[in-house]
């Protein structure tokens, strides 16, 4: 439940809409200058989480030269959202170069390159892009160590790919599909939050010897701002992180949707309802222990997710802590999460699980 | 930036996180059409479509089935150099090598003929024969770096066994017992060795082919000279892995064979239904890839094609394609009976085109086999496999701790905890899990005088407390 490298606050810069996402980035731009500027006295620096996200592999590269970046638009480009940029330049096209456009090539590729010693850090475009990739995530790289009882495995391996809705991008542009994932054992799953865990977790990721999907917030790349370490620092995997403490009711989340989480339980706390927050940050394996440890306090659960309601995430943790927390329960574990239809463009206001939605989720837990 | 687009209406990346530009593209660096194809125009004026008709692609041959082999015929203009690894004397392959594949592929027939044998005794659940196309996979493995890596389908025992894989190694893993390197986890024949730079079999077909491009970009980078070849079947090669592989292979200059068995037959869906296109070996030219189609029963021409192509992958860091012709001349699996979809008279056909009889028709006439010998040595391999069979089948299965082993590189507490509900499961009814009991220390005593308690219960239950089968099992009561 801790987060090992600072006690510092959630950042503060809650922006929802893609014009406001832009401006940030402007003024986070303008803000940090150019790539080698303005570093605080603290080895601390404001980052965007791109920023963040480039400067850990960044790290990651210089600290390791079998680290091996490649994608599409990866290279000269630096990635269609530019988390890639520079590197190339920095460490050469064999280090970091552009695919062609095959997302079973890249995994398929991926796998190969880390089952020989290497450690790929493979990109998919958008996570509504991962499917044609899924056999090679899910029936190799899932399962590569195990079939061969440890004499080969692509523990090197990390898939990056940016997921989630909130940009105006419709079916394909929008989707969290990290459910699917969780049902294949031999993978690790990771969504982080804000700049400071996307850095510290990313590079965990890098270095754990299990395949890791990271799946990347990308409503936030630049409208969340924080202070980040510049230094190399690793946040762990398979560990939520307690981010408030409250007595009423535990709130559940990860990735973007932490930010949401907390909103509402800004507009709860206008009632006197005192919210515990928690972000699972691993999706897979995840921490039974620190969300039941809460419910056992709280006796309530909220639990949140931009995917569908039906067969999401949130029902495996509602499962498990109805089995153990049984008798603690004061009300129905509540799951506020997308409709269960393909995600929709002009209405995905009304289709997200907002702060609303996750507010009255609480009141109704509190009345039950 | 004008080449680069994204895919969607959203695009977000308008700039680099920190707002400088980055270097752009250049497309004049590349190469053009005419560099590409240096023959006929590049531009016309009238309308004219092609069909690739143009090109038809010969069969390397080198070895009739008589033993002799075929002239060597260069076409005029070529040097000697330009042919890669062909020889010109009539000892193509020496003495010590040639018996080593020649011995790697009567193993190869007496350990498929006794294992299909085994399995219909019931002794093995499930096997794959290679029969047939023994010298592609062997003639292709002796031609290679023994650690250069190969990543094969499923039916290229030869090759792992040219490499040195052990009768009992074999064995052992067809058993799934406590020395199988995979645990026990696999069906049968999903063979792997780490030390022979042999990649563990996985049943998907054609998933190994891209990842032997990124084996072999990882062995460009580590410039030590290696190779991957991955071997797959005809009908492999229409899935969309294997599109990829071979285009990010020519994109990104990957040291890789890519070796096709074309063996006629995908299950029971002839070449012919499988594509409409002459065979597999014309696809490399759309990834701009060197392609040779060779006799795959010649082993010799199989050989001979394999080392050059290994040259010119090691060499030049470019993929090369092989298309073997050959032909499964055995059922796909021990679950496949042929009759169904093929004649005898089409597999009569093939069998007088049998790869091992074609290389001990040369072998005599080089004077280094004979008569005596075949017979020998097919009677010694028939002991040592049947010998090793009954070894491997008396071993133990693997721990029950392996049922969660190696999932992660350690154990999640996940993981652990259900193990040990496993294990408390396993207590209460040791005779229904004899081979977890077994691993857990329970003796044969115990497992019986559990059986014997199960039993003695469900008899207590049919004598004093019949039950209608549609009623619940408490009558409907609480307890």
């Amino acid at each position: 439940m801790s987060e090992q490298m600072s006690e510092q606050p959630l950042e503060k810069t809650p922006v929802t809409d893609s014009a406001a996402a832009s401006s940030a980035a402007k003024e986070a731009s303008a803000a940090t200058g150019s790539k080698d500027g303005a570093a605080s006295a603290s080895g601390k620096k404001q980052m965007n989480m791109l920023q963040a996200i480039n400067n850990a592999l960044d790290i990651a590269m210089a600290a390791n030269p079998r680290v091996v970046l490649f994608g599409e638009d990866v290279g000269v480009f630096g990635g269609v959202f530019r988390a890639t940029s520079h590197l190339q330049d920095k460490y050469g096209r064999e280090r970091c170069f552009n695919t062609p456009l095959t997302e079973q090539g890249i995994i398929g590729f991926a796998n190969g390159l880390a089952a020989q010693g290497s450690t790929p850090v493979a990109e998919i475009q958008f996570a509504d892009y991962i499917f044609p990739a899924f056999d090679q995530i899910v029936n190799e790289a899932a399962k590569f160590r195990y079939r061969s009882g440890d004499l080969f495995d692509v523990g090197g391996l990390t898939i990056r790919t940016p997921y989630g809705g909130g940009i105006a991008g419709g079916l394909y542009h929008s989707q969290s599909p990290e459910a699917y994932f969780a049902h294949t054992p031999g993978l690790k799953i990771v969504m982080p939050r804000n700049p400071h865990q996307a850095k510290g977790l990313l590079l965990a990721a890098i270095r754990d010897p299990n395949p890791v999907l990271f799946m990347e917030p990308k409503r936030l790349y630049r409208a969340s701002v924080g202070e980040v370490p510049e230094a190399d620092y690793e946040l762990p995997l398979g560990v939520a992180d307690v981010i408030r403490e409250g007595r009423d009711i535990t709130l559940l989340g990860w990735g973007a949707q932490m930010e949401v989480i907390e909103k509402a339980a800004a507009l709860a706390e206008q009632d006197g309802i005192d919210c515990e927050i928690i972000d699972l940050r691993s999706i897979l394996p995840w921490d039974i222990e620190t969300v039941c440890d809460s419910v056992l306090k709280t006796g309530r659960l909220v639990v949140s997710h931009e995917a569908p309601l039906t067969g999401g995430f949130a029902s495996e943790i509602a499962a498990t802590v109805q089995e153990r927390c049984f008798l603690y329960l004061e009300a129905p574990i509540r799951r506020v999460t997308g409709l269960d239809t393909p995600f929709p463009l002009v209405l995905e206001k009304e289709h997200l699980p907002d702060e609303l939605k996750i507010y009255e989720a609480i009141k109704q837990s509190l009345n039950y | 930036m004008s080449d680069t687009t994204t895919r969607g209406p959203v695009s977000p990346g308008t700039a680099p996180p920190d707002g400088s530009q980055p270097e752009l593209n250049d497309l004049t660096a590349m190469p053009t059409a005419d560099q590409i194809a240096p023959q006929g125009p590049t531009v016309l004026h009238h309308l004219a479509f092609m069909t690739g008709d143009e090109l038809c692609i010969p069969i390397f041959k080198r070895l009739r089935q008589d033993g002799t082999l075929y002239p060597v015929d260069v076409p005029q203009g070529q040097s000697d150099d330009t042919r890669g690894g062909q020889s010109q004397d009539s000892s193509p392959i020496d003495r010590d090598t040639a018996l080593k594949i020649y011995r790697t592929m009567l193993f190869t027939r007496v350990l498929d003929e006794r294992m299909l044998a085994a399995q219909r005794q019931g002794r093995l659940s499930f096997y794959m024969q290679c029969t047939g196309e023994e010298a592609t996979v062997i003639g292709s493995a002796a031609a290679l770096q023994d650690d250069d890596m190969i990543m094969a389908q499923y039916r290229e025992q030869g090759a792992l066994a040219w490499r040195g894989f052990s009768c009992d190694e074999f064995m052992n893993q067809m058993f799934g017992n406590e020395r199988d390197y995979g645990k026990g986890r696999q069906m049968p024949i999903h063979y792997g060795s780490r030390d022979l730079h042999y990649m563990t079999i996985s049943s998907p077909l054609a998933t190994q082919i891209p990842q032997a491009t990124g084996y072999a970009y990882g062995q460009k980078l580590a410039g030590k000279g290696q190779c991957t070849i991955t071997i797959f079947g005809e009908g492999a090669a229409s899935e969309g892995d294997f599109h990829a592989a071979l285009n990010m292979a020519s994109v990104h200059r990957v040291p890789c064979i890519f070796l096709c068995r074309n063996n006629g037959y995908a299950i029971s869906t002839p070449s012919c239904e499988q594509f409409a296109a002459d065979g597999i070996a014309p696809r490399a030219f759309g990834y701009h890839m060197q392609s040779i189609r060779v006799d795959g029963n010649d082993v010799i021409a199989v050989y001979e094609a394999t080392l050059a192509a290994r040259k010119i992958a090691v060499e030049t860091n470019q993929p090369v394609l092989i298309e073997a012709m050959t032909y499964r001349l055995a059922a796909h699996s021990s679950s496949d009976d042929p009759s169904g979809y093929r004649s005898k008279k089409e597999e009569a056909i093939w069998r007088d085109k049998d790869p091992i009889l074609r290389m001990r028709n040369w072998l005599e006439a080089q004077g280094w086999w004979s008569e005596e010998e075949e017979k020998a040595t097919g009677d010694q391999l028939r002991r040592e496999v049947l010998e090793s069979m009954k070894r491997a089948e008396k071993l133990a299965p693997p721990a029950l701790d392996t049922l969660i082993s190696d999932v992660y590189d350690t154990p999640t507490p996940l993981l652990t905890q259900q193990l040990e509900d496993v294990k408390q499961h396993i207590r209460k009814y040791p005779h229904a899990y004899p081979k977890g009991a077994a691993s857990m220390g329970f003796t044969a005593q115990e497992l019986e005088d559990s059986r014997k308690a199960y039993q003695a219960r469900q008899q207590r239950m049919q004598s004093h407390q019949p039950v209608e089968s549609h009623q619940p099992v408490d009558g409907g009561q609480t307890s």
